[in-house]
């Protein structure tokens, strides 16, 4: 189908975009576009304007530091995955990414857009909450910044008021002696997740676990962060913390698995992620 | 009445341009407004890939981007994969003469997305290719002949480099 007939806005500075926002609250962001056109051409959203970012140059920014990785609003999610230098600060980034849809739609689509879709079976809000991201939001009142345990409200539904603008992600960096997976179960390769896990270890001086966290997707109505250092002890027990994510998630049955298996999924994963995580952890405490 | 707006974008290294409404998706500016049909939409949601088009070099989905988006920029479809004097390009060589395709309805999109793949990848593992084509749907060859023609046409691409 065709998308509904919209108002459209391109501006090309951030003031003209959130000026726009002002003016038509109603409005919606168009940056990547892989997630609302098709909900256009399928006529499940009728915005009566879109502000298309996409010639707001100062948005196509990817900054890397040592705190962390911060993508501006127009980062594609392809080039933030070909970052050698973000994968070198944060390594969970470029792990989940390779999991997002499909290549062809990585070039157009955003990490910040990803993030403010807001879609709990997508990867890239799990790994904002499991490392405790924050996305920036500006506005002509002014910016703030939105830790991402309140970013993400509800399904589809981000802590953004009308006339907000998400101008960038941040991703702190991983700690010394830190390790990073992310692996996830979908009936075909880059469709939704039954589940997925974004897994963290942290190891001391003396290589016990000293933290253990595991962000997860498509199993709750937001991203479910869930701290398993007590529940793998000191020598990392995975399956135990398996067992004690079982216990803790209440996912819901849906035409694609039923609860009973995306709760034992979610534990397999788990126990998967947090193996390959501890083992990163080890190598990078070796270096 | 809706507003129109005039579009001027470079299409397989011509100037075009066109007045359409802000809605008009990319592959129908392509199909519609400038006559290139070789871009075939098949599921229109971003699923199928049989829209797949070059932007500025990289393979995009042309219903997934609306006509204004894409103005300035450079746009490659299908027709502008052969050479100028009408020889295939290798990629499509390698189609042919794999049979990577049976009906042919899929096909511009998969020679948008292996002429891009082997561009970054000249040498392709079985993994990457099976990656790089992942987000193209062929419901006529089972995928076997796409594959082997992917590697066929890296083959003819190093012999003529």
């Amino acid at each position: 189908m065709k998308p509904p007939p919209f108002g459209y806005r391109a501006p090309a500075t951030v003031t003209e975009a959130l000026d726009a926002l002002a003016a038509e609250p109603s409005g919606k962001v168009l940056a990547g576009g892989q997630s609302l056109i098709p909900l256009l051409n399928m006529r499940l959203a009728a915005p009566a304007e879109l502000v298309d970012i996409n010639r707001v140059a100062e948005l196509d920014t990817l900054h890397v530091r040592d705190e962390g990785v911060r993508a501006g609003a127009l980062a594609r999610l392809a080039r933030v995955e070909r970052s050698a230098e973000a994968a070198a600060v944060q390594p969970l980034l470029g792990q989940a990414l390779r999991h997002v849809a499909h290549p062809v739609i990585r070039n157009r689509g955003t990490v910040v857009g990803s993030l403010a879709h807001a879609d709990p079976a997508a990867e890239l809000p799990a790994v904002l909450a499991v490392l405790g991201g924050t996305v920036e939001a500006a506005s002509a009142r002014g910016r703030r910044t939105i830790r991402a345990a309140e970013f993400f409200r509800g399904p589809m539904e981000p802590a953004l008021e009308p006339g907000e603008l998400a101008v960038s992600a941040f991703f702190p960096a991983s700690p010394p002696r830190t390790g990073t997976a992310f692996t996830e179960t979908a009936r075909r390769h880059g469709d939704y997740a039954l589940a997925g896990v974004a897994a963290v270890v942290t190891l001391d001086e003396d290589l016990r676990v000293s933290a253990a966290r595991a962000g997860y997707l498509g199993i709750a109505a937001t991203p479910l962060v869930l701290d398993l250092t007590g529940a793998a002890g000191p020598h990392g027990d995975w399956r135990a913390a398996a067992a004690h994510v079982r216990e803790r998630i209440d996912p819901e049955t849906d035409i694609h698995a039923g609860a009973g298996y995306r709760r034992h999924l979610t534990g397999v994963l788990t126990e998967r992620a947090f193996k390959s995580a501890a083992a990163e952890a080890l190598r990078r405490a070796g270096e | 009445m809706e507003e129109s707006f005039e579009v001027g974008l470079t299409v397989n290294g011509t100037h075009r341009t066109a007045s359409v409404p802000a809605r008009r998706l990319l592959s129908d500016l392509l199909r519609h407004d400038l006559g290139l049909t070789g871009t075939h939409v098949g599921c229109e949601h971003g699923v199928c890939g049989c829209c797949t088009v070059l932007l500025d070099g990289d393979p995009v989905r042309s219903c997934l981007m609306f006509a204004v988006t894409a103005a300035g920029h450079e746009v490659t479809t299908v027709e502008g994969l052969a050479d100028e004097d009408g020889t295939p390009s290798p990629v499509q060589r390698a189609f042919r003469e794999c049979h990577g395709l049976q009906c042919g309805f899929c096909t511009p999109g998969f020679l948008c997305t292996v002429t891009a793949l082997l561009r970054e990848t000249p040498r392709p593992t079985e993994d990457q290719v099976l990656e790089g084509i992942s987000g193209n749907l062929c419901r006529c060859t089972g995928y076997q002949n796409i594959v082997k023609s992917v590697h066929r046409a890296a083959d003819i691409l190093a012999e003529e480099s």
